[in-house]
């Protein structure tokens, strides 16, 4: 790879990148390379379609490309052929042929394979029509599937690096930190705090600064962060460098978890050919400004991703936080002025650049700018990663964009925010989702993870799950809530086993107020959310555990049993079959009958009943 | 397990730590990448580490008993995480849990007898809509449910015995 010494280098490469190489017409097929569609075998298609594109002898006609996740994962693996934007879902190898013969060679949708929207039952075969994309802003994530991440040709190709000339050559740093301050970036990682004050402040004081993307991605249920890393990781070095430059920092990490090892392979990759072709290291671009950026992998432990334990982390020590009497934008990192920001935060720094603070901060609500990435998951329809800009309903992500719940259940709750967050029950659903609007119904934007629920959700259990959660991911060192999170975990644990007393919720309340209050960092003084937000919306679930001794969602064992409705019951016999127990007999065509002395609860009659005959009692 | 110790490539071991220059600040890096081979941290490695980084033994063992991903115990040839963040929770990741449990008559955090497989729970690991999820070390598997991750499981015992 050649180095480029300047900026007349930088143009001149993106240029020849646009006249050359490219044959004209050329089609492109995108194979989507994210988590969720490797799941499903997206590998296998990948290799089918180079072995049918070999065979059939069109390998200077097609370019196939594995790119990173492009967010519709419920329906992976997903190929898309450009420049049509054609999108067959759910594609396996065998159906590979057929996409080749008629598609590729002919111009021709191959009918079957066609995505059919289950909502409106109208056959979409264009990409930009799927009603899943269609109410997406997809500013951060909309390259991805354009993009081989191993390649920075792609990235240049997107437009990538444009701001980093811009920033270096045509504005000072000063202009810079004031960009992203009008912009009214603010960051991703879960505080919401304005990333322009947060740079502002680190630069007002002395030492070797350091800015660091936090890449740890603890919040269970949310993968945005991952998404972005894997499938497009020149955005972050972008955004990072630029804002290094700003700030006047010459060394920079980014703190990736260790589950993620994709991630760490792409973005190595990606550092290395920054680094060869000039964008990285001394004297960038002949700008005279120097700066590195390396990679350190974490070692699961939820409470790192909080800035002064991932900091401890970094320095090669147990990552334990630390109160914040003096802030890390004065002595973070190695004692020295660090600028830590979340690795969607960074990636939207080109963003503003590009295109200016004000095109920026007219996407969005009055405090919060630009768009979110949510991952949406759980039980609902169509999960995947969703970009919407700040203040979208939770109707419309919920129900437009991610196809609603299914097998017509009920809507329940939608938990934000992880294990600090909070569950938002049905009235909200017309809440527009920014950092504030959340607070304010007692939950946090946290991350972006959304977790839906139906009414086969027990909200005491969920409360009782992310409690033990945080029980384990406590570090131990403050009181509060090393052992305040311990005997809420121990009430939750008895109200779910049948022993609830009454005065339990209240002493929750009091154990949650107490630990919100009085914990050492973030992780404790948000712990008792889930909690409180569960007790605060449905009450009523945990009265029907204390004092009727009933689990009215059918998830605490000892709270409720199964019965068959005979009248609903068919005799199809499928429950019988299924029931490992043999507790279901019933003559064929007849309702059937269960035993109760020798049902385990396992509920795999009630998942397979397709009468709902099955009930919970 | 004091009679289950491996026999320890020191060289590797050497050339691990040189390729982060000996930097103490790349500690738990350093470990993950022993464990790699060895799918635990060999605690004879404990003291040379100390050595060679310049730091104490003592700090050591706590980064590796601060960080889940580090085992100072010997660990099956198949590590099965099975995923418990929430997307996988309320998509029945318990039962999946029980299913594993069952089969390989173990519980959770326990490796098997005949050392081929260790079971442990992970909180999330970024594949949220493809729930439940389970690990088996670097290969993922989505959509399960208790058969068919039994299935899964047989795939790899079938691996090992041919
Ligand atoms: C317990 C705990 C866990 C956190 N985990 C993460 C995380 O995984 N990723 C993240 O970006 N921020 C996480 N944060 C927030 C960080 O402390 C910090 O606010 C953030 O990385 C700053 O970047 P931002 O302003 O761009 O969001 C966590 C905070 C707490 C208290
Ligand atoms: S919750 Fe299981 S992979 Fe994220």
């Amino acid at each position: 790879m050649e180095k480029l010494e300047n900026r007349e280098d930088l143009v001149r490469y993106i240029n020849s990148l646009k006249s050359g190489g490219k044959k004209k017409n050329k089609k492109l097929v995108s194979v989507c390379g994210g988590p969720g569609c490797a799941v499903y075998g997206a590998e296998k298609v990948e290799a089918a379609l180079v072995d049918e594109i070999a065979a059939q002898g069109l390998q200077d006609e097609v370019e196939i490309k594995t790119t990173g996740c492009h967010g519709f994962c419920e329906k992976g693996p997903i190929l898309v052929i450009h420049p049509e934007g054609i999108f067959y879902p759910q594609t396996k190898a065998e159906h590979v042929p057929e996409i080749v013969e008629k598609t590729i060679k002919n111009g021709e949708l191959v009918d079957k394979r066609v995505f059919k929207d289950p909502a409106s039952k109208k056959k979409t075969p264009y990409e930009k029509d799927v009603p899943f994309y269609k109410l997406q802003k997809r500013i951060i994530t909309g390259n991805n599937g354009l993009i081989n991440p191993r390649s920075i040709d792609d990235y240049f190709a997107c437009g990538g690096y444009k701001a980093l000339e811009k920033a270096l050559f045509d504005l000072d740093p000063d202009t810079i930190l004031n960009e992203v301050k009008t912009s009214g970036l603010r960051g991703r990682g879960g505080g919401g705090f304005p990333a322009g004050i947060k740079w502002a402040t680190a630069k007002r004081h002395e030492g070797s600064r350091y800015v660091i993307c936090n890449a740890d991605e603890g919040d269970p249920g949310a993968f945005m962060d991952r998404m972005i890393l894997e499938g497009n990781p020149h955005s972050v070095i972008e955004g990072m460098i630029i804002g290094a430059y700003a700030i006047g920092s010459h060394e920079g990490y980014v703190y990736v978890r260790y589950e993620y090892p994709l991630a760490v392979k792409n973005l190595t990759e990606a550092l290395k050919a920054a680094h060869e072709i000039g964008l990285l290291g001394d004297n960038i671009l002949g700008s005279g400004f120097n700066f590195d950026i390396h990679i350190s992998r974490g070692g699961g432990a939820f409470v790192c991703g909080e800035s002064t334990a991932l900091m401890a982390s970094l320095e090669g020590k147990p990552g334990r936080p630390r109160a914040k009497y003096v802030h890390t934008v004065e002595k973070g990192f190695r004692q020295n002025p660090t600028v830590l920001n979340n690795v969607e935060t960074w990636a939207n720094v080109p963003v503003i650049i590009n295109n200016g603070a004000d095109m920026f901060s007219a996407i969005g609500t009055e405090k919060s700018k630009g768009t979110k990435i949510f991952s949406l998951v759980g039980k609902v329809m169509n999960t995947g990663l969703v970009e919407v800009p700040m203040g979208t309903t939770l109707r419309t992500i919920i129900f437009d964009i991610g196809g609603g719940i299914p097998k017509k259940k009920k809507f329940k709750a939608v938990q934000t925010g992880g294990p600090s967050g909070g569950c938002i029950p049905e009235q909200f659903l017309d809440l527009g989702v920014d950092f504030d609007e959340l607070a304010k119904v007692g939950s946090i934007m946290g991350s972006g993870g959304m977790i839906v629920m139906d009414e086969d959700t027990c909200m005491v259990d969920v409360a009782r799950y992310f409690v033990d959660f945080l029980k384990d991911e406590s570090c131990g060192q403050c009181n509060p809530c090393r052992e305040g999170i311990k005997q809420m975990l121990h009430i939750l644990t008895e109200i779910c086993a049948g022993n609830g007393k009454e005065g339990d919720i209240e002493l929750l309340e009091e154990l949650g107020a107490m630990v919100q209050k009085f914990s050492l960092c973030g992780l404790g003084t948000s712990a008792p959310n889930p909690v409180l937000t569960t007790i605060l919306y449905f009450r009523n679930e945990y009265e029907a555990h204390i004092r009727d001794k009933k689990c009215p969602a059918g998830i605490c064992k000892p709270l409720f049993h199964y019965e068959i409705d005979a009248d609903a019951c068919t005799g199809c016999g499928v429950c019988a079959r299924k029931c490992p127990q043999e507790a279901i007999t019933g003559e064929k065509k007849k309702p059937h009958e269960l035993d109760q002395s020798k049902c385990i609860k396992c509920g795999i009659c009630y998942d397979a009943c397709k009468f709902n005959a099955v009930v919970i009692k | 397990m004091e009679n289950t110790a491996v026999n320890i490539d020191w060289d590797k071991i050497d050339n691990i730590i040189e390729s982060y220059n000996r930097d103490r600040e790349s500690l738990l890096m350093i470990m993950q990448d022993i464990s790699d081979i060895y799918n635990y941290l060999p605690p004879e490695t404990v003291p040379v580490l100390a050595r060679k980084l310049g730091v104490r033994e003592s700090l050591v063992y706590s980064v590796a008993s601060f960080y889940k991903t580090i085992s100072l115990e010997p660990r099956g040839k198949y590590i099965i995480h099975v995923c418990t963040g929430t997307a996988c929770h309320v998509r029945g990741a318990e039962k999946i849990t029980q299913s594993l449990e069952s089969d390989l008559g173990i519980n959770e955090g326990q490796t098997t007898e005949d050392k081929m497989f260790t079971l442990e729970a992970v909180r999330c690991i970024g594949c949220c809509a493809s729930g439940p999820v389970i690990t088996v070390n670097q290969d993922t598997h989505g959509g399960l449910d208790r058969s068919s991750v039994l299935e899964v499981v047989n795939e790899y015992k079938r691996s090992a015995s041919s």
